[in-house]
């Protein structure tokens, strides 16, 4: 029986460490693979050049780390006001089954392929950005409109659960201290769950750095130090996607390169969402 | 001496459940009203009627009348925190807010208006002086409220409830996890506050009501059984449940 017992927990822990393994293994590949073209580049030249050229011999991805900060950025300005209301909305005025049935809705917004929202707006947003604002169509603008709902689900829900989490007595207290809903929302709830809340924003800026398949339909894809809303740029993710598959020698190798440059952004971001995550736990 | 508060023929249901029925109590001003009777006889419940706290939960239902100095505080357009600063609750599990001393007391305050800072400190000293806590707390005012131990929080709790220079103090069981010794001074703290204050006090100590109450309520199952002053429900309780409840025969 207890030899049983043994040898189940031991197939337990070599199913959950060959996660940590494979994860290693998918670093150690893109390092490998990407590594040699930074250090014959130079760092200096790989991340701050502003020319991409593979042909030429030029591996500058400036341009792309510009595009995907643009665009992340719209995104969470997008996102952030609906997500938050929509949080503060749910977790403290609705009664609990209005809260019961649009939370799961929400959630669903996660579900739906990135591909059908790329659609979108290509269908939507295009004719509509060009008929009004002017431009081609595919640009900053509605890249990061796209993303900014493409993340709401994420955001919003991490954060109608750390307002959920702050404990109801505050509430209680600041009510009975005065204060009227809205002060005891601003002063008391807000402020308890504002670690978990930013957590869920910054696993919301890594699911917008590193979403691809929307962003390849929407943004417009030039490599381009963009100069306003209106210009296309191209991301981190969408240059590596787009060029893969004719890639060879170092152009394949910068694409490596360009992915151990997202591997890193996303890994601190997430380091980031958890130390918050956990910061809020301990209060 | 006057009625501070007058309840009148108060029912008050959660869904279809009668939590309170026909209640019919006047307490007087400067006096503590102890409230006891076993759990679930609406003590907490009269409480939360009298700032208006259980119009957070949305099945509550209130009929009767409850007058503030004549006033009737269910009249539609009454200002919810005008009310609580008037009538201000202390809760059974102490919960500062997760803020420092200081800014614990001067919440209440600030909200109303108040934001000149000489007035606000000279408002700290003097309300944590009122719950006996000054000494303990005075050179780290700036740390954080939860770090006190339970008898502090409570009455760190009690002093931001003075802060707020209400008319009424509601306790609910505010010793109910606390020591001998905290319990001792909290009493302490509620006997000099009558002085200035009408204050109600949910307990489940019926000791604690014999110690500090001016007269007692006692609640049984959503009916207000018997009204005395503590000497009489005490010495000579006119209702049989009374006498069995405070001598401990059940509850």
């Amino acid at each position: 029986m207890k030899s049983r017992e043994n040898l189940i927990q031991f197939g337990l822990l070599i199913t959950a460490l060959s996660t940590i393994v494979i994860h290693l293994l998918i670093a150690l590949f893109i390092f490998q693979e990407g590594l040699p073209i930074i250090l014959r580049v130079g760092i200096n030249e790989f991340v701050c050049g502003t020319h991409w050229s593979p042909q030429q011999g030029q591996f500058g991805i400036f341009p792309m780390i510009v595009g995907t900060a643009w665009i992340t950025a719209g995104a969470i300005l997008v996102s952030l006001p609906l997500s938050l209301s929509c949080a503060i909305y749910l977790s403290e005025f609705s009664t609990p089954k209005v809260r019961g049935t649009i939370k799961p809705i929400i959630e669903l917004l996660a579900g739906i392929p990135s591909v059908v929202y790329g659609f979108m707006g290509m269908v939507i947003l295009f004719p509509m950005i060009r008929n009004h604002l002017g431009g081609a169509g595919p640009s900053i603008l509605s890249a990061s409109i796209i993303l900014g709902i493409m993340i709401l689900p994420t955001i919003t829900s991490i954060a109608i659960d750390s307002l959920q989490a702050v404990p109801y007595s505050y509430r209680e207290g600041s009510l009975s201290l005065g204060a009227t809903r809205w002060q005891t929302i601003r002063m008391a709830i807000l402020p308890a769950a504002k670690s978990g809340i930013l957590s869920g924003i910054i696993l919301g800026i890594g699911r917008a750095v590193g979403e691809t398949m929307a962003v390849i339909m929407i943004s417009g894809n030039s490599v381009i130090i963009p100069n306003s809303l209106f210009d296309p740029a191209r991301t981190l993710t969408a240059n590596i996607a787009l060029e893969m598959n004719y890639a060879v020698g170092d152009h394949r190798q910068a694409l490596f390169a360009t992915g151990i440059v997202l591997f890193i952004t996303i890994m601190i971001l997430n380091i980031i969402a958890n130390v918050l995550s956990r910061r809020g736990v301990e209060k | 001496m006057e009625d501070k508060i007058v309840v009148k023929n108060l029912n008050l249901y959660f869904d279809t459940l009668a939590v309170l029925r026909s209640i019919n109590l006047n307490i007087k001003a400067n006096e503590i009203l102890s409230i006891i009777g076993p759990a679930n006889s609406g003590k907490t419940s009269f409480l939360r009627t009298l700032n208006r706290l259980n119009d957070l939960i949305p099945t509550a239902r209130i009929t009767g009348e409850v007058l503030l100095d004549g006033l009737d505080i269910y009249k539609k357009d009454l200002s919810l925190p005008w009310l609580r600063r008037k009538v201000g609750m202390v809760f059974a599990l102490p919960v500062p807010l997760p803020r420092s001393i200081f800014e614990n007391i001067v919440y209440g305050p600030r909200l109303n208006g108040v934001t000149n800072k000489l007035r606000l400190e000279e408002l700290t000293e003097k309300t944590l002086k009122a719950a006996f806590l000054w000494d303990e707390v005075k050179d780290r005012l700036h740390t954080s409220g939860t770090k006190l131990s339970g008898g502090q929080q409570q009455r760190l709790c009690i002093a931001r409830t003075l802060a707020l220079e209400p008319e009424v103090i509601l306790l609910d069981e505010p010793c109910s996890g606390l020591d001998p010794l905290s319990t001792s001074k909290i009493e302490e703290a509620l006997y000099e506050l009558k002085k200035q204050y009408t204050i109600v006090l949910v307990t489940n100590n019926t000791k604690q009501a014999a110690r500090v109450g001016d007269n007692v309520a006692f609640f049984l199952m959503g009916d207000l059984i018997e009204y005395g002053s503590t000497e009489q429900i005490f010495t000579v309780p006119s209702d049989k449940r009374t006498e069995d409840y405070i001598t401990g025969r059940f509850g």
